[in-house]
């Protein structure tokens, strides 16, 4: 096997270097100071310049929820901002919430109800269920909520709906919503 | 150790450890982020480049140019690899297009350059500088129109073997010609993506003239050998590493171009490169399952009581490729002393088609387990007694071959019972709920059973801690737990003594992850190591007795009982053996059943269905682990629902690609269109199979829930439709009237 050189040997000047730009994350409680290619996502950042692998990419097109952190205590696709948005803000990823010896409820949950196989899409999805539960604990409805004004709960059509951004194609829905009621039952 | 006779009683029969509902071993690391998948090995490949794949933009054609000089002075890139500088590539065994296009292209977004750069905005920017200047050429790509110049192919058998294209058995057309009652009814099934979470991903990185990936597959054998070919190099100077999958449903058997692409870029650079594919491209660049036209003929006497089946499918692949073997179940599920099989194969110019979970049967029984439900309407019997009676204990092609076990008739009866089905009202449209429709399906489940010769290496280490290796994967089916707990209770230890190590190509060969057989074949394969190990620990004791038992970390015979972890005090005792099948698949039909019971509400004024209850009955051998094996199972009927409301690759016959290939655009299940789901394994062990008398599920929870789902829909409505997926579109002229 051998590889050769450029396939077009045709001289182009090379084009200006990248310029970066300085941006200030707190990140699970410690604050990092970068300088980033301003067109580096957030999720980007997370695992590629910071190497917290745990957020994941599914998509890059905020279609599967996989790359679900929590910032600023609300849920986003990482993916569909630029860390440069993020100036100063608290962001939350899923190292953040537990570690194998201390795993935070909602992951103790899912690995008692199964609620996961491949593991792909599980850190998306426990973030999401972290940040589901304190959305219908602050009152905010959803799409299924019979009354707007009504007090929130974690009922099973609830979290079906609020959990729908994140998608799991090895298909742990039942034993995942499970894990979230489980804690959403013990909080209650 | 050779499986060429019924298993006895051995040391997995206790089940201290095997068949309980263990958490898995990996549990606590996928829910923390701590596993690393292929794209994620920082801690391997500290410093590894980018690099970004451009697909090609027309299905079929030559490249006349690549203009790459725009590219390559662009900041941070480091190389541009094209079929014009990648030297020889051979194509592997197991691939029917080539991995890099050039100059031919053979399908959409088969790979045309890849881009390495220190950054991936980089390469992204960088791959859209790159100007591919093509020639195209008229292409195939309407299934509907080339099947009718489609050829006759039987496809593979299990074994490999050729399957006759057409298999004949009795006279058929007698038969029907002469049935007082008969159906002969037309289905179609969509292409589908496997649009697993994880992107085809991989680091690769050179050691000299050794190549490492780390990457997500399936099948690491398969794979270390179409890499070795694929570039030209000795297949021990290639090394696959796959510890954690995230997820393949058979995207991810073979060798794909992120491995081949990334193995270039870094052989370019001189430095490691990573690939993570980007979604849009997978869909058009990888595998698919192909889409079928269906043609089924059923007759039978007015008890019921079928005389003759037919089922012939018509599948396209490119030229090279295999058919979509939908009609293999019908080979076997049902009585009829008159039949016939036949499939077709017409050639398309879409990407290649290929296996996707329960290849073959997945399709078959979306349309097979509907005409089933149409025959039992026209002969007015309820469609779960109609599939009863037409049960059958032997093989109907060779009726010398009983099935190893066969319960189907149980996981009817069970299903029905605790389903709740005597309240289906048969007659169609009748039962309502506010504004909603209500119906019940069913559909039986059959999927066959396949053992893969694995092999597994086990180590007691003096610590009393017994480390499996093997390349077996865990792609999400808890591969890791269960050959835990197959070498726990083989060696008589907790499970938290036991480590499992997986997925590198340097461990022992195994079944790999495919075809539902790798839980009952690793395991076996992970047995047959015990087996030895034991041997060597009972020497090493010297215990005289043969076979003395292994049991709470203790060797114990008569009165005699030693520490387990006393026999490695002077060293490690190390142990490796391979497990293989003959002659049983031949004097036995092996295969797993089960039955799928549906409510769905047909909203009466929009015609969006919801699924309401689910319940799955599987006889399936032993069930190594309740919690995994439901696991596979809800998850197989969650993509069943998909594949009956949603899932379709839209072809666009024009230019000849899959339309909508990202995941807004192929839809598949969310949380919101899955209800809580029951499954009942029924309480089995198959000597036939394995020591391990198990065999899969991972598959067979998604055989039939398809047409469950289709036959539910039509007891709500009344309107029967034929053509997956069952949108609303396909129904909402015809709704009964509010």
């Amino acid at each position: 096997m051998a590889i050769t050189g450029a396939s077009d040997a045709r001289t182009v000047p090379p084009a200006p270097p990248v310029a970066t730009m300085p941006v200030s994350l707190e990140i699970n409680g410690r604050r990092h100071d970068l300088r980033l290619d301003p067109r580096t996502t957030l999720l980007d950042t997370l695992r590629d310049h910071l190497h917290l692998t745990g957020t994941k990419k599914g998509c890059d097109h905020g279609q599967c929820g996989a790359c679900t952190v929590i910032v600023n205590g609300q849920r986003i696709n990482s993916c569909l901002s630029l860390a440069l948005q993020h100036d100063s803000d608290k962001v939350t990823t899923i190292e953040g919430l537990g570690q194998p010896d201390h795993l935070h409820p909602m992951q103790a949950a899912f690995v008692k109800h199964d609620g996961f196989q491949c593991g792909y899409c599980t850190p998306g999805q426990i973030c999401s269920a972290v940040a589901v539960l304190a959305e219908i604990k602050a009152g905010i409805p959803s799409h299924v909520s019979p009354d707007l004004a009504a007090l929130m709960h974690p009922t099973n059509a609830e979290l079906r709906e609020r959990m729908s951004g994140n998608i799991c194609r090895c298909g742990a829905y039942s034993n995942i919503v499970e894990a979230i009621a489980d804690v959403a039952g013990a909080v209650a | 150790m050779k499986f060429d006779t019924p298993a006895g009683i051995n040391p997995i029969d206790r089940m201290a450890v095997v068949g309980k509902p263990h958490d898995r071993v990996d549990g606590a690391r996928k829910v923390t982020g701590t596993a690393p998948y292929a794209y994620e090995r920082h801690d391997v490949v500290p410093d590894a480049l980018y690099g970004f794949i451009l697909g090609a933009a027309i299905a079929k054609g030559r490249i006349t140019g690549i203009d790459t000089a725009h590219a390559q002075a662009m900041p941070g890139v480091r190389a541009i690899v094209t079929y014009q500088n990648a030297g020889k590539l051979t194509l592997g065994s197991k691939n029917t297009a080539k991995l890099l296009a050039g100059p031919e292209v053979e399908h959409y977004h088969q790979a045309v350059a890849l881009v390495v750069a220190d950054s991936f905005e980089k390469a992204r920017a960088a791959a859209a500088a790159i100007h591919v200047d093509y020639g195209r050429a008229a292409g195939h790509f309407d299934l509907a129109a080339a099947a009718k110049s489609a050829k006759s192919d039987g496809g593979e058998d299990e074994d490999g073997s050729k399957s006759p294209p057409i298999d004949r058995i009795g006279d058929f057309a007698g038969a029907f010609a002469a049935a007082p009652v008969t159906l002969d009814a037309t289905y179609t099934t969509p292409d589908e993506a496997h649009a697993m979470m994880e992107p085809f991903a991989t680091t690769a990185a050179w050691t000299g003239d050794a190549l490492t990936v780390w990457t997500a597959n399936q099948m690491i054998a398969w794979t270390r050998e179409d890499l070795a070919t694929t570039l030209g190099l000795p297949k021990d100077k290639v090394r696959v590493d796959s510890p954690f999958v995230g997820g393949g449903f058979g995207g991810k058997l073979f060798l794909r171009a992120d491995a081949v692409l990334a193995a270039l870029g870094a052989k370019a650079t001189g430095r490691p490169v990573k690939i993570a594919m980007q979604r849009p491209l997978m869909f058009n660049n990888s595998t698919h399952r192909p889409a079928t036209i269906q043609r089924i003929r059923l007759g039978a006497d007015r008890s019921g009581k079928l005389t003759a089946i037919a089922h012939e499918c018509t599948s396209g692949n490119l030229p090279g490729g295999s058919p979509e073997t939908a009609t293999d179940q019908t080979k076997l599920l049902y009585a009829a002393p008159n039949r016939l099989t036949a499939q077709h194969l017409a050639v398309l110019d879409l990407p290649e088609g290929n296996a996707m979970r329960a290849p073959g049967e997945a399709s078959g029984l979306m349309a097979l387990e509907i005409a089933m439900d149409e025959m039992a309407e026209k002969l007015g019997m309820d469609p779960v007694e109609f599939r009863i009676i037409n049960d059958t204990q032997v093989d109907p092609e060779k009726p010398e071959r009983p099935f190893s076990q066969r319960q189907l008739i149980k996981c009817l009866r069970d299903g029905a019972a605790t389903f709740g089905w005597s309240a289906r009202d048969a007659r169609p449209g009748r039962r309502r709920d506010g504004d909603h429709l209500i119906g019940l399906g069913v559909a039986s489940a059959f999927r066959n059973n396949i053992n893969f010769k694995s092999a597994a290496r086990v180590r007691l280490g003096r610590d009393g801690v017994v480390t499996v290796e093997t390349d077996m994967t865990d792609i999400g089916t808890g591969s890791y737990t269960i050959i835990a707990q197959t070498a726990a209770e083989m060696m008589g230890v907790g499970i938290d003594r036991v480590v499992v190590r997986l997925g590198d190509s340097d461990f022992p060969v195994s079944a790999g992850s495919g075809g539902q057989w790798g839980a009952n074949s690793s395991t076996s394969g992970v047995y047959a190591a015990c087996v030895k190990l034991r041997e060597a620990v009972a020497a090493r004791l010297g215990f005289n007795a043969p076979d003395p038992d292994f049991i709470d970390g203790h060797v114990r015979s008569g009165n005699r009982s030693v520490a387990l972890a006393d026999a490695a005090k002077d060293g490690d005792l190390v142990a490796e053996d391979t497990m293989s099948w003959s002659g049983l698949s031949r004097k036995y039909q092996q295969s797993t059943f089960g039955a799928h019971f549906v409510e769905v509400a047909v909203d009466a004024y929009t015609g969006e269905i919801r699924v309401r209850r689910m319940l799955a009955v599987c006889a399936a051998g032993r069930i190594l682990n309740p919690k995994t094996a439901r696991s596979q199972v809800i998850g197989a009927m969650t993509m069943g629902v998909g594949g009956a409301l949603m899932e379709e690759l839209v072809v666009d016959k024009r230019f000849g690609f899959f339309v909508n290939h990202d995941l807004a655009g192929y839809e598949v299940p969310v949380h919101a269109d899955i209800p809580h789901q029951e499954v009942v394994f029924l309480d089995e062990a198959d000597d036939k199979v394995s020591p391990m008398k198990a065999k899969g599920v991972g598959e067979l929870g998604l055989c039939g829930v398809g047409a469950a789902i289709a036959n539910a829909v039509y007891n709500a409505t009344g309107v029967r439709i034929r053509d997956y997926p069952l949108t609303l579109d396909k129904h909402l002229d015809w709704l009964p009237t509010v």
